[in-house]
C-alpha cells in the first residue's frame, strides 16, 4: 500500500510523540492577523518567551479593516478597530515579522495574500488563527485553523500539539454543467456529507472534476472544507499547481525551483494510497447551490424547492425548524426568486481575479436591480490591482456596485459593511450562520460569485444558468 | 505540574439545546474587537439571547436559575465554525467550567483543553436526559470526574466519555501544551534544518 500526502508530510514535520499521544509538529508557515494574535503575543510577553523563527511568520490586517478610501485614514474611526491595527504593528516590529500592511499596499486576506505571494508551497504545514485556513490545501498542504494559545504555542516554538486524523477521499467524477463552478462543488460535498461530517477527518479532494480546476477553484473547495467539519482539505499538487507558483514572490528559482518541483511530486498520493474513507460526488449532479438555512449544510439547487422538516432526522429536526424561523421561510417555497437586499461579493472563499472576472461577465452592461446595495471586494491589494488592471472596477461600477477596498468585509463584518436589520444578503462568503454578517436578524444566502451577480441584477435569486448566454 | 492538575469539577449544570450551535453565536464577532479577552465573559451568547427575549422567552445563559452554573450540556457539533479562542474564553468567563455534549468542533474542543475546560462526550438519550434533569433541578450539583468519566448528581452516576489524550493532560497537568513543546524546541530546530523549503530549496 501506498501513502497518502497527509501522511507523508504529517511524518516529514513530525518532532516528537507528546505524552498525550498527540505528535509534535513543526510548523512550515504561520499566518497571524489582528484578530487572533494580540492575546497570543502577550502570553508570549507573559511568559518571557522568544519567537525562534519569526522569518517563517507573516501578518497582515483584513478583518477589521474599512474598505473605503476615507475609512481606511488613520486613525481608523473605530477606536477598538484602531487599537488592534496599532497591536499588529507594534507586535510585528517587535519581533521582527514581516507584516503585509496597507501603507505597502500588499495587504489583503491573510488567505489570499499567502498563494498570492507564492509563501503557501506544496508539502508545507500551514498554522493560522482562523479556521479557513484550510484554503492553502488547495497547494498540498495540511493547512490547519488554530486557537489563540495555539497561535502562541507556534510563535514561541513553531510547532504545534495535532492529533493525527483520519483521512477521506472524495473523488468527482465526470464534468460540471455550465454555470456550476467550484463553490457550488463546496457546497454540494457539505450538503452531502453534513457539517459535522468531517469531524475526525481530513479531505483530500480529487478526480477529474478537480484535476481540471485552476489553483483558485481549488482554493474555494479546500476554503469550506471546515465547514463541513473537516480540519483540514487538500489537493495533491500537479502541473496546474506548479504553473502557478512558478515565478512567484517567495518560491525558489532555477535549479532550486527543479528541485523543488521533483520534492512535490513525490509527496502527492500514491496512486496505491490508503483512505480510512473514499467516497464519489459526480460532477454532473451538481446543480448551482444556494444555502437556505443557519448552516453551510441547508442548501438546496436553485431549481429547488426548500425541504420538508420531516425529511431530516429527528436530531436535527430543531435546528432545520430554528432555521426556517430565523429566515423567514417556508418549507416548501422555491428558493429561486427569494428577492434579495444586499450582495457581496469577496471574502477568502470568492475574493480572487477569477471570481471577480467571472461575476463580471454578468454584470457587465447590466444595472444593479433598484433598491439592492451590491459590494464588491477584492481579497487584497494585488487583486484589486489587477482587477482594476483589467476594466473590472468600471464594469461593476458603471452596473451600480460600489467598487471596495481588500478586506474580509461583510464576510463577518467586523469593520463597517455590515446587513442592517433583517435584510436578505447573496454572498459568495462561506458561512450563513445567525447574525453573522453583522446585524443579528441579518440573513445570507451563499452562492457563487456568478449567482451573486446574477443575484444582483435580478434582484433575486436567479439560476445562473439561464444567463449564460453572456 | 501538579498543581495544574484538573481531576474533578463540581457545580450546577446549565442545558443548550440544539445541534450545529457555532462560535459566532456562543459570541458574535463584533465582540472579537478586543486586544485582551477581559470581559467577554459579558457577551456569551449575547444576540441569541436578545432574540429570544424578543420573543419573550429566555435563553438559558439570561436565566437566573442557572446564573451560577459551571456545566454546560448541548447537543451536537458544538462550537462549530470560527477557530476563535474568545468562544470558549467567554464560557470560561462566564463560569462554565466543563461541557457535556454530544461531539464538538476539532478546533473548539482543542481551544477548551487550552484553557483546561474539559469537554466529555454522551449520546443524545443521556445528553437528553441531563438537561431535563438540570431544567428540573437547576440547584443540583454534578461532579464530573475526569479519571472514572463519570457525572455523579441528582440522576444518579452517568457514564460518559472523554478523548484518552485529553483525560492524561487534565490529570497530569499538561493540558497547556506549550511547555512540553517548548522542552523539544531543539528537535523541532533539528527537524527543520531537513525540510527542503526552509533553505528555499538551495
Amino acid at each position: 500500500m501506498g501513502q497518502n500526502l497527509y501522511h507523508k508530510v504529517f511524518d516529514r514535520h513530525c518532532v516528537a510523540q507528546l505524552p498525550s499521544g498527540q505528535f509534535q509538529l513543526f510548523i512550515g508557515l504561520h499566518l497571524i492577523h489582528e484578530v487572533t494574535s494580540p492575546q497570543a503575543f502577550s502570553m508570549v510577553r507573559e511568559q518571557n518567551l522568544s519567537v525562534p523563527f519569526p522569518e517563517r511568520t507573516f501578518a497582515t490586517v483584513d478583518h477589521i479593516i474599512p474598505t473605503t478610501g476615507a475609512g481606511r485614514q488613520r486613525p481608523l474611526q473605530d477606536p477598538l478597530a484602531e487599537e488592534m491595527l496599532q497591536h499588529i504593528e507594534q507586535n510585528t516590529a517587535d519581533f521582527g515579522i514581516n507584516f503585509f500592511s496597507p501603507d505597502k499596499n500588499d495587504q489583503g486576506i491573510v488567505h489570499v495574500i499567502g498563494p498570492e505571494r507564492g509563501l503557501t508551497q506544496p508539502g508545507m504545514t500551514i498554522a493560522c488563527g482562523d479556521s479557513h485556513t484550510s484554503t492553502h490545501g488547495a497547494f498540498g498542504t495540511l493547512a490547519f485553523g488554530i486557537g489563540t494559545s495555539q497561535v502562541a504555542d507556534v510563535l514561541a516554538t513553531q510547532t504545534l500539539a495535532m492529533a493525527k486524523l483520519k483521512v477521506r477521499r472524495i473523488n468527482f467524477t465526470g464534468a460540471l454543467q455550465p454555470g456550476v463552478y467550484a463553490k457550488d462543488v463546496a457546497l454540494a460535498y457539505i450538503n452531502s456529507l453534513g457539517v459535522n461530517g468531517g469531524v475526525g477527518f481530513a479531505y483530500e479532494f480529487g478526480g477529474e472534476v478537480i484535476d481540471r480546476m485552476t489553483m483558485e477553484e481549488r482554493m474555494t473547495v479546500c476554503n469550506m472544507s471546515i465547514e463541513g467539519g473537516a480540519r483540514c482539505g487538500y489537493v495533491n499538487p500537479d502541473e496546474t499547481t506548479f504553473d502557478y507558483l512558478n515565478g512567484r514572490d517567495y518560491c525558489p528559482e532555477g535549479e532550486a525551483w527543479e528541485r523543488a518541483v521533483a520534492d512535490w511530486q513525490n509527496l502527492a498520493s500514491d496512486a496505491d494510497a490508503d483512505y480510512d474513507d473514499v467516497i464519489e460526488i459526480k460532477g454532473e449532479d451538481i446543480e448551482p447551490f444556494v444555502t437556505w438555512g443557519i448552516t453551510p449544510a441547508q442548501s438546496v439547487g436553485v431549481g429547488q424547492k426548500l425541504p420538508a422538516v420531516d425529511s431530516f432526522a429527528e436530531a436535527d429536526q430543531l435546528v432545520v425548524r430554528e432555521a426556517y424561523e430565523y429566515m423567514s421561510f417556508e418549507e416548501g417555497q422555491p428558493i429561486a426568486d427569494t428577492p434579495v437586499d444586499v450582495v457581496f461579493i469577496g471574502s477568502c472563499t470568492n475574493g480572487r481575479m477569477s471570481d471577480l472576472r467571472e461575476a463580471a461577465k454578468f454584470v457587465k452592461g447590466k444595472k444593479v436591480a433598484e433598491g439592492v446595495r451590491a459590494l464588491v471586494v477584492p481579497g487584497s491589494q494585488e487583486v484589486a490591482r489587477q482587477a482594476i488592471a483589467e476594466g473590472l472596477d468600471k464594469v461593476f461600477d458603471e452596473a451600480g456596485f460600489q467598487w471596495r477596498e481588500a478586506g474580509c468585509s461583510m464576510c463577518l463584518a467586523m469593520n463597517p459593511d455590515q446587513l442592517q436589520g433583517n435584510e436578505i444578503s447573496a454572498s459568495t462568503s462561506n458561512r450563513n450562520f445567525k447574525g453573522r454578517q453583522g446585524s443579528p436578524t441579518g440573513r445570507t444566502l451563499l452562492m457563487s460569485p456568478a449567482m451573486a451577480a446574477v443575484a444582483a441584477v435580478e434582484g433575486k435569486v436567479t439560476d445562473v444558468r439561464n444567463h449564460l448566454e453572456n | 505540574m501538579a498543581e495544574n492538575t484538573v481531576t474533578e469539577i463540581t457545580g450546577t449544570g446549565i442545558p443548550l439545546r440544539g445541534n450545529d450551535i457555532d462560535t459566532d453565536r456562543i459570541v458574535p464577532a463584533r465582540f472579537l474587537k478586543c486586544v485582551t479577552f477581559d470581559g467577554i465573559g459579558e457577551h456569551a451568547f449575547a444576540d441569541d439571547i436578545k432574540g429570544l427575549a424578543a420573543k419573550g422567552e429566555t435563553h438559558s445563559f439570561a436565566a437566573a436559575r442557572f446564573a451560577n452554573a459551571a456545566v454546560l450540556v448541548a447537543n451536537q457539533n458544538f462550537g462549530c465554525g470560527s477557530s476563535r479562542e474568545h468562544a470558549p474564553q467567554s464560557l470560561q468567563r462566564w463560569g462554565i467550567r466543563a461541557i457535556i455534549a454530544e461531539s464538538y468542533s476539532e478546533i473548539f474542543y482543542g481551544n477548551c483543553v487550552s484553557l483546561a475546560i474539559p469537554c466529555f462526550t454522551a449520546d443524545h438519550e443521556t445528553c437528553a436526559q441531563l438537561q431535563a434533569t438540570i431544567e428540573s433541578n437547576p440547584e443540583g450539583e454534578l461532579t464530573l470526574d475526569i479519571a472514572t468519566a463519570t457525572a455523579t448528581g441528582p440522576c444518579g452516576t452517568i457514564a460518559l466519555q472523554i478523548q484518552p489524550g485529553a483525560q492524561s493532560q487534565f490529570l497530569d497537568g499538561s493540558w497547556n501544551a506549550r511547555s512540553g513543546l517548548l522542552g523539544n524546541l531543539a528537535a523541532a530546530k533539528e527537524v527543520a534544518e531537513k525540510l527542503p523549503y526552509v533553505s528555499n530549496y538551495a
